[in-house]
């Protein structure tokens, strides 16, 4: 049973991915999934989540996104900062609304605050990461130079958007 | 210069707990090195062939004396008692112990410093002109702008994990002493017709393995653009950047395989797209920052001359060490870390106390370190440059050496990093004693040395008038020398003048290089004119002349 810390909370996910065993109604399918097979999934009755990977363009789901409860993006490392941007595009410029998740192994207590930033509201931890830890690790900064996501408590930004 | 709000302060001494707690972790078994090693590297902290290195941050090399005392302090109590400055105008710290690296990011937070963002694969140290604010050639300081681009750059959550490092540099004045060109992103500020403050827009320079200067894709940003279109590139390198092979990860390889008018487009492109929610730099911002710097309090005095009846060392250092000041009276004095006998860019924890306690005195209790690895006291009043330059001769920090050959930079090398494939600080000392007669060195006029112990080109051995480049042969040190290289006003990239040579040769070499250019040169003709001039191949055949080892 995974568990996510959606909004500081942890919470048993009540999503499952395309293959996995008891695979429910609200289900996960990668871009390439639901470009294989695009009839089926653009009528699922149940709520739909799609999940990108590092190079995938979030631009190319802009028509779809009234009908997507959930996009998940990718780290596959740490080091890997291609999702920071596709957060930042999918919430700021296409005006994406729904579950944000940050998925795969770079996710960890020291990505989560910049995560968080970015405008992912669901953190799937790595395997082995200490949830506590990663919620503490939420509060860590009180300040920051630049606009963040909505809903980021910080005292006071030096840059905000206009 | 810039002094903290609560903002500032608040963030520093959150990111010391961070830090603190990392390592914690990783001490504790419960952070690999694999996992702490971004952590790590992102507050300045590499592990070395000996022990760690610690990079501190001095942003656009800038220093109040409380901070260049407690750099000092910190290098007694917990290192041996010396520092090594480096080309991006940052302290580096050979010996910490790992452990304690979190108290003496502790101890730098309560004098306004950090190690943020000094090392990992995100924005680096913003540099600038080591004569900002004095120049007479100036449109405008950088430095106010540099700590604008370092608060925004200052864990970007966006930008903080990008393919590679990702460095800046800013200068106002026609000649370029920041080496822009050879940035990732050089920003030159300019005027526009309506006297509105903007900056020319470069990207994609670098040197390493491959060198390019940068290319311009902006003639005019204006100021309130400037994060904004920051983030449009930054962006831009972000999601195309290379990320499978370290050696192709620079933004230069972006801007180089799209080429520079597709790489402009895609900016651009982003640039519009977003920018309604693009940060907006406003008027009352930028003044808030330059009123954080204030104004020096300069005296109403006229120029004099100082050198009437002064003994002849004296007279050398005014000539080589000293620089022309925009308000009459004053001049900037370079202190030289180029003293025969000590490692480029060294300073002693008694020289930096004596030099914090000089600068109250004369020179606003500032300093700041160049871009060639020497320090400045910026605002010297004339009448005090005799006291001053007996002070500084005490120190040993009068070698009355700057823009000679003997004012070389260099990397750390084989004797303390890790990637190096040759040692520097040796054959630093071989040039220094090889070249060590003043007048000849005269002679030789304005000739730069800049020497890497490997291809990353820490000491930008590709932009010096000679380049030197250690490298491994079969497990030997050797070094191969170029020639024609700048990065001062008119940037080119040197070109490797044949096979390389033994480390016992490299002096020698550079010997009948330099006796080349006295038998050819024009009269008043500098060196890097007459290589200009007369392109590579006599130079080649005078370096080889009588040379069984090169290999």
């Amino acid at each position: 049973m995974r568990h996510i810390l959606r909004r500081r909370e942890l919470v048993v996910d009540d999503w499952t991915y395309l293959g996995e065993e008891n695979a429910g109604d609200a289900l996960i399918v990668t871009l390439g999934e639901l470009r294989a097979d695009e009839a089926r999934w653009h009528a699922w009755a149940g709520r739909l989540g799609v999940r990108l990977a590092p190079a995938d363009a979030p631009e190319g789901l802009a028509a779809e996104l009234a009908g997507l409860a959930l996009i998940a993006v990718e780290f596959p490392n740490p080091g890997d900062g291609r999702g920071y941007t596709q957060a930042r595009l999918l919430r700021g410029r296409l005006g994406f609304r729904g579950e944000l998740r940050a998925v795969g192994a770079g996710v960890k207590q020291d990505q989560v605050f910049l995560l968080t930033r970015c405008g992912f509201d669901a953190l799937e931890l790595a395997p082995g990461e200490d949830p506590e830890a990663a919620r503490r690790a939420l509060g860590r900064y009180t300040v920051g130079y630049q606009p963040g996501a909505p809903g980021v408590a910080l005292q006071r930004q030096r840059f905000p958007a206009p | 210069m810039y002094r903290y709000d609560d903002l500032d302060q608040t963030f520093v001494e959150q990111r010391v707990e961070e830090f603190r707690d990392q390592t914690r972790r990783h001490l504790a078994g419960e952070l690999s090195e694999e996992e702490f090693r971004p952590l790590r590297l992102r507050n300045g902290l590499y592990i070395q062939r000996h022990a760690p290195m610690l990079r501190i941050a001095i942003p656009y090399g800038l220093l109040r004396a409380d901070q260049l005392r407690k750099l000092a302090d910190i290098a007694r109590r917990y290192d041996r008692g010396y520092g090594h400055f480096t080309t991006r105008q940052n302290l580096q710290l050979n010996w910490p112990a790992l452990a304690a690296v979190p108290d003496i990011l502790a101890e730098l937070a309560t004098v306004q410093m950090h190690a943020l963002q000094t090392s990992g694969n995100c924005v680096r140290n913003v540099t600038a002109d080591h004569l900002a604010g004095i120049a007479p050639d100036e449109v405008d300081d950088p430095r106010p702008y540099c700590e604008i681009v370092r608060q925004w750059a200052t864990l970007h959550p966006e930008f903080t994990y990008l393919p590679r490092k990702f460095k800046i540099a800013i200068t106002g004045s026609a000649e370029d002493r920041a080496a822009s060109e050879v940035h990732d992103i050089g920003l030159h500020l300019k005027r526009d017709g309506a006297g509105e403050i903007g900056f020319a827009v470069l990207v994609g320079g670098g040197l390493g393995r491959a060198p390019v200067i940068g290319a311009l894709i902006r003639e005019f940003l204006p100021l309130a653009d400037l994060l904004g279109y920051l983030e449009a590139i930054l962006r831009v390198y972000n999601r195309y950047g290379r990320r499978d092979n370290i050696h192709k990860a620079r933004i230069k390889v972006l801007v180089k395989s799209l080429g520079a008018a597709r790489f402009r487009e895609e900016v651009e492109a982003e640039w519009h797209a977003g920018r309604d929610s693009a940060p907006v730099l406003t008027p009352a911002e930028v003044e808030r920052v330059r009123g954080c710097f204030g104004a020096q309090p300069y005296e109403t005095l006229t120029d004099l001359d100082v050198t009437a009846g002064r003994a002849p060392r004296f007279l050398a250092w005014y000539r080589y060490n000293t620089r022309a000041h925009r308000v009459p009276g004053y001049r900037a004095v370079v202190v030289s870390l180029k003293a025969h006998g000590v490692a480029p860019g060294d300073a002693t924890s008694a020289q930096m106390e004596a030099l914090a306690n000089l600068a109250e005195r004369v020179s606003f209790g500032l300093i700041r370190v160049t871009h060639s690895q020497n320090l400045l006291l910026a605002d010297v009043p004339q009448r005090a440059l005799y006291t001053v330059w007996a002070e500084l001769e005490q120190l040993g920090l009068a070698t009355p050496n700057i823009g000679t050959l003997t004012d070389l930079i260099a990397c750390p090398g084989l004797d303390f990093c890790s990637l190096a494939n040759a040692g520097t600080l040796g054959v630093a000392r071989d040039i220094q004693q090889r070249f060590d007669d003043l007048d000849y060195l005269y002679d030789l006029g304005n000739i730069e040395i800049k020497m890497s112990g490997c291809m990353n080109a820490c000491g930008h051995h590709h932009v010096g008038h000679i380049g030197i480049l250690g490298v491994d042969k079969h497990g030997e040190e050797w070094y191969q020398i170029s020639l024609g290289g700048s990065a001062n006003g008119f940037t080119a990239l040197g070109e490797v003048i044949g096979p390389s040579v033994a480390q016992q040769e490299v002096a020698p070499t550079l010997e009948r290089i330099v006796e080349v250019y006295r038998a050819r040169r024009l009269e008043d003709e500098r060196f890097i004119d007459t290589v200009r001039r007369l392109g590579l191949e006599p130079f080649r055949a005078g370096a080889y002349a009588s040379h069984p080892q090169a290999a």
